[in-house]
């Protein structure tokens, strides 16, 4: 009998890749409750919905190329992305909208490219940014607003489904301006102490809003220490933006404030668990401090300078187009080596 | 008290990545080391090492003593082999050996008498009696090769590099194979021979320091070194256990923070690395005269009954191991040669065990599951965080999987050791080792028939060159004689205008008569040279001179191999464009002797050549012998660096195919020459 051969190594660890997409799932999971407590049922619906669109195209997509369909379903790639749509669109968004980002993350910024391990750039962000630039109205007016000011509480589950289908809208003081968006407009002709008083800043930074920014930090922190996710790029992330903020964006009467930037807006959601999408970002530990920083400073510049209510979705993109040259030159030295080699190839000859 | 503090304060260094796979140490090493009995026939391969197989002393039919020699070492990389017991030659044939790619070698076979009866040996109690160039020769006699598992004939690691000082000597104990513990067992059981063993290494080389590397898992091992070098200046150095201490560049990082520059040796930065059961054998050769013969290898797995340590002959079929050991065949049947992450498949049973064999693993299907199906990269990194040579092997994937070779070296792709670490901890379960293999083998295939290609060009042009010459050659002849024959007219005519106008019309000569003579004595001075500088003495200066400058060339180019391998390819360059320059030059000079000895009338010139004598022909005799010699030389280093040092292959390639033209050119010479003697004397 012939002996079974194999070439080395012959031992695996047992880390895999639709392990650590369960735990990015799990990880999303406490900011999706904050959210839920105060911002109503409208994100988990999103969630829902945008699963099963994202697994109905992905399971065709998959089927029209003629690939084993429960085999690449299983490494989670599809669920995450619509899970992270989900998360990130307005909670009041009609079913339309969330379908339209999904569908086209999946079939386009996903499979066109090649699929799974192949996207240059990051589904979700690529489905956010055409929703966000196609319906500009639809993804500032869903926003909703936090229950504690809601006179009667936040709508109910079936209220909110309705409305979301276009069945029965609900009444206009549910939904409002965010945080961020709101500043940006009030600082123009007030002063940091009369926009802040608005009720929707709360007592802390912005009412509902920093939990659910502090709920996603605390998940992506667990996926930190669980090595999942690497450390450099949520760290360069949130210094790329408060770096700015900081030194150009000190004054509060012209400016929104650094705490309003950190725990408002996807500022969190993204750092921990957007721009850490491995296959659309850099992969040496230089270049994602590179990549992170990038997304940060973007981020703030887009806020603060552009007219989008947020920003996370193109400042993504756009270090998604940067991130082979950043791998490029930033590869690290080599055992061996005097120092690390810079650039694609080596020009010299002699 | 010094002792005290170095040994205290020593610090342990890190090396990047690194994992911590499952160790499987304690499977097999809770028992003493048995000696396994005498198989009914032991299969002794000529290549158990890293060079030229050795060459078979001994014919069907002999009878021969345990340790007799019965093939010998060829060349300086090489080991001998000898008879693990007394018995009779049956049998020379091919047969499989252990390697990755299950091929098949010169083996002999003995069959044991039982008797096991040793032939003469030469013992030395006091190794101190000995000058250290007979150590290096009693190491040799004994055919040890490097047993941790790359198999380098351990005398050359005796000889010191010329240039400087043996800084550090390491002795790798590291054992950081998941599974195998023969090391482990062999210093628990054998400690003092192996520092023993250490301490003649020491004499040989007599290192600046010498340091014991082992990994923190095996505390009584370390206990045991640490009384046995008690009083010597050994120092036993704990070391974290990562997977791959043991390997010679992170074992080298981890005890004195230095790093082997890419594409050289430990020895070029003042480090030796042994095994300690390289050292073991070692003392056994200088003390008993005892020639390698057996080893201590690790019998492992779910599928053995009785997994542990036994001390083998060597020849001993792996088949009859099997068998004697308890072992159960899964299905389907797996058998690894070494440990988990590096070593390789079996792939016939009846394999023997060599001087490199130090574990044997037969897993269940379950202990070593074969990998899942591999899914698509995620870039996600944990690979280059594992990757102890601090490469991209995401990277190196992606490169060699679209056959982008040119970046794939310029992201160091041989630098890579082939330690697996980032395939164990690829979620996506990709064999990157595989590609980086297949990539690499590629690479190397397409160099040597770039090369052949080049050659080829070369050739080819030169060829063109001659010919464009060889015309240009004739054409300025031919002018120059028609040039000569003119001025010769002229000046006739010249002469004779003169003689009539001399009274006539002293003064109002056109020409002046002395610069008439002057432009004579030019004209025919140019003639002469034009005449000189195709004058076979000349050429054959000409010959020598670019013969010179290419020998002093390749010299330069030998050098930079050793110590400036950056300029290596610039010399290279230098070295091709000299040969084709020899090449010319000599063509001339053959051309020209060729047309002298045509027309003997032209003798005039000919003659300021020396003729050639016998004296010429010994000098080209020894050129060639030189040339020979050094090409085997170069060829011998070459087989030794594909084995051992795969990134010196490409150059290495390079120079013995620069000195096989060479050879062939001074055997042309040495022809001609002949020839043309022959002509000269007939
Ligand atoms: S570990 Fe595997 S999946 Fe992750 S970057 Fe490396 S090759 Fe890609
Ligand atoms: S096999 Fe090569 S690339 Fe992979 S970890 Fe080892 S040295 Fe690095």
């Amino acid at each position: 009998m012939a002996l079974l051969t194999l070439s080395s190594p012959h031992s695996k660890g047992s880390n895999r890749t639709a392990n650590m997409m369960r735990w990015v799932i799990l990880m999303c999971i406490p900011g999706l409750i904050a959210q839920t407590w105060f911002f109503g049922w409208g994100n988990v619906h999103n969630v829902v919905w945008c699963s099963i669109v994202a697994l109905a195209c992905e399971a065709s997509v998959l089927f029209l190329r003629k690939k084993p369909i429960a085999f690449y379903l299983n490494d989670y790639s599809a669920l995450v992305t619509a899970i992270l749509l989900g998360i990130a669109l307005p909670p009041l968004a009609p079913w339309w909208l969330s379908l339209i980002a999904t569908a086209f993350a999946i079939l386009f910024a996903k499979h066109l490219y090649g699929g799974m391990g192949y996207n240059p750039f990051n589904p979700a962000m690529v489905g956010y940014a055409l929703v966000l630039v196609s319906f500009p109205v639809a993804m500032t007016t869903n926003w909703a607003s936090p229950g504690p000011l809601l006179e009667l509480g936040l709508p109910s589950l079936s209220a909110t489904v309705a409305s979301i289908w276009e069945i029965a809208p609900l009444a206009d003081a549910y939904s409002g301006a965010t945080p961020l968006d709101l500043y940006k407009h009030e600082i123009a002709q007030q002063t940091a102490e009369v926009v802040r008083a608005n009720p929707i800043y709360g007592d802390f930074v912005s009412l509902g809003w920093e939990w659910v920014n502090l709920a996603f930090l605390g998940g992506g922190i667990v996926l930190l220490l669980l090595k999942i996710i690497p450390w450099q790029t949520p760290f360069a992330v949130l210094a790329g933006l408060t770096l700015p903020a900081l030194v150009l964006g000190w004054d509060y009467d012209q400016f929104t404030p650094l705490s309003i930037h950190l725990l408002s807006g996807a500022t969190m959601l993204g750092a921990f668990f957007i721009a850490t999408d491995p296959v659309s970002s850099s992969t040496t530990k230089l270049g994602r401090l590179v990549y992170g920083f990038g997304i940060g400073v973007l981020t703030y510049v887009i806020r603060v300078y552009g007219s989008y209510p947020d920003a996370f979705a193109f400042a993504v993109l756009l270090m998604n187009f940067a991130a082979p040259f950043i791998d490029i030159y930033t590869q690290p030295r080599t055992y061996g080596y005097a120092g690390a080699k810079r650039g694609a190839k080596a020009k010299e000859n002699s | 008290m010094s002792s005290l503090i170095a040994s205290t304060s020593r610090r342990v260094f890190d090396f990047h990545g690194g994992i911590h796979p499952s160790e499987h140490k304690s499977d097999s090493n809770q028992t003493t080391i048995s000696r396994a009995p005498i198989p009914p026939e032991l299969i002794l391969p000529v290549q158990q090492h890293i060079g030229k197989p050795a060459i078979i002393t001994v014919a069907v039919g002999d009878k021969v003593l345990k340790g007799q020699r019965i093939a010998q070492a060829d060349g300086f990389v090489s080991t001998h082999v000898h008879a693990p017991t007394s018995g009779t030659i049956v049998d020379i044939g091919d047969r499989p050996i252990p390697h990755p790619s299950g091929m098949t070698e010169l083996c002999v076979i003995l069959a044991p008498d039982s008797e096991d009866k040793w032939c003469e040996l030469e013992p030395e109690e006091h190794y101190e009696n000995l000058s250290i160039e007979a150590i290096q020769s009693k190491v040799r006699a004994a055919g040890i090769a490097g047993m941790g598992g790359a198999g380098f004939p351990t005398d050359i690691k005796l000889q010191p590099p010329q240039q400087d000082k043996v800084a550090t000597l390491i002795l790798n104990a590291a054992e950081c194979e998941p599974y195998i513990t023969a090391d482990d067992r062999l210093m628990r059981e054998r400690a003092d021979e192996i520092v023993k063993g250490i301490e003649i290494i020491a004499y040989a080389l007599q290192p600046g320091e010498c340091l014991i590397g082992i990994e923190d898992n095996k505390p009584e091992a370390v206990a045991a070194l640490n009384s046995a070098v008690k009083g010597t200046r050994i120092e036993v150095v704990v070391v974290p256990t990562k997977y791959p201490s043991g390997g010679e560049k992170q074992l080298i990082k981890l005890l004195t923070d230095k790093e082997v520059p890419s594409g050289k040796i430990p020895a070029d930065i003042g480090i030796v690395c042994q095994n300690v059961a390289t050292a073991a054998a070692v003392y056994r050769a200088v003390r008993f005269g005892e020639p390698l013969i057996s080893r201590i290898t690790t019998l492992t797995g779910q599928q053995f009954n009785q997994a542990g340590n036994v001390e083998v002959l060597l020849g001993t079929p792996i088949s009859w191991l099997l068998e004697n050991y308890g072992y159960q065949p899964s299905n389907p049947e797996r058998l690894i040669l070494g440990g988990p992450m590096m070593g390789y498949a079996l792939h016939d049973r009846d394999t023997p065990v060599i001087k490199t064999t130090n574990c044997i693993l037969a897993p269940a299907n379950d202990e070593l599951p074969l990998s899942d199906p591999a899914q698509a990269c995620i870039r996600c990194g944990l690979c280059a965080d594992a990757c102890p040579a601090e490469l991209l092997p995401q990277q190196l994937y992606w490169f060699a999987r679209a056959q982008e070779h040119e970046k794939a070296e310029h992201h160091n792709l041989f630098d890579c050791i082939e330690c697996g670490a980032c395939s164990y901890v690829c979620p996506s379960s990709i064999p990157l080792v595989h590609y980086y293999r297949h990539a690499k083998s590629e690479i190397k295939q397409q160099r040597l028939d770039h090369e052949k290609s080049d050659r080829a060009r070369i050739r080819f042009e030169a060829r063109v060159e001659r010919l464009e010459r060889e015309q240009a050659e004739k054409e300025a002849k031919r002018q120059a004689r028609a040039d000569a024959a003119a001025k010769a007219q002229a000046e006739k005519a010249l002469a004779a205008k003169n003689e009539e106008n001399k009274d006539a019309m002293p003064a109002n000569s056109g020409v002046d008569p002395k610069q008439a003579a002057i432009e004579a004595a030019l004209a025919r001075k140019s003639t002469v040279q034009q005449d000189k500088t195709s004058s076979p003495a000349e050429l054959k200066e000409a010959w020598g001179k670019a013969q010179a400058k290419l020998d002093k060339m390749l010299d330069a180019l030998d050098n930079a191999k050793e110590n400036a391998p950056e300029q290596v390819e610039k010399l290279t360059r230098a070295v091709e464009k000299n040969q084709v320059r020899v090449n010319q030059a000599k063509q001339s000079y053959e051309k020209s002797q060729s047309e002298n000895a045509a027309t003997p009338s032209t003798a005039i010139n000919s003659n300021a050549a020396p003729a050639l004598s016998q004296a010429d022909i010994s000098q080209l005799e020894t050129n060639l012998a030189k040339a020979e010699a050094k090409l085997a030389n170069m060829s011998d280093s070459l087989t030794q660096a594909k084995q051992d040092q795969p990134e010196l292959v490409e150059k290495l390639e390079r120079a013995v195919a620069k000195n096989k033209v060479r050879v062939q050119a001074a055997n042309q010479a040495l022809l001609d020459a002949r020839a043309t003697l022959k002509q000269e004397e007939g």
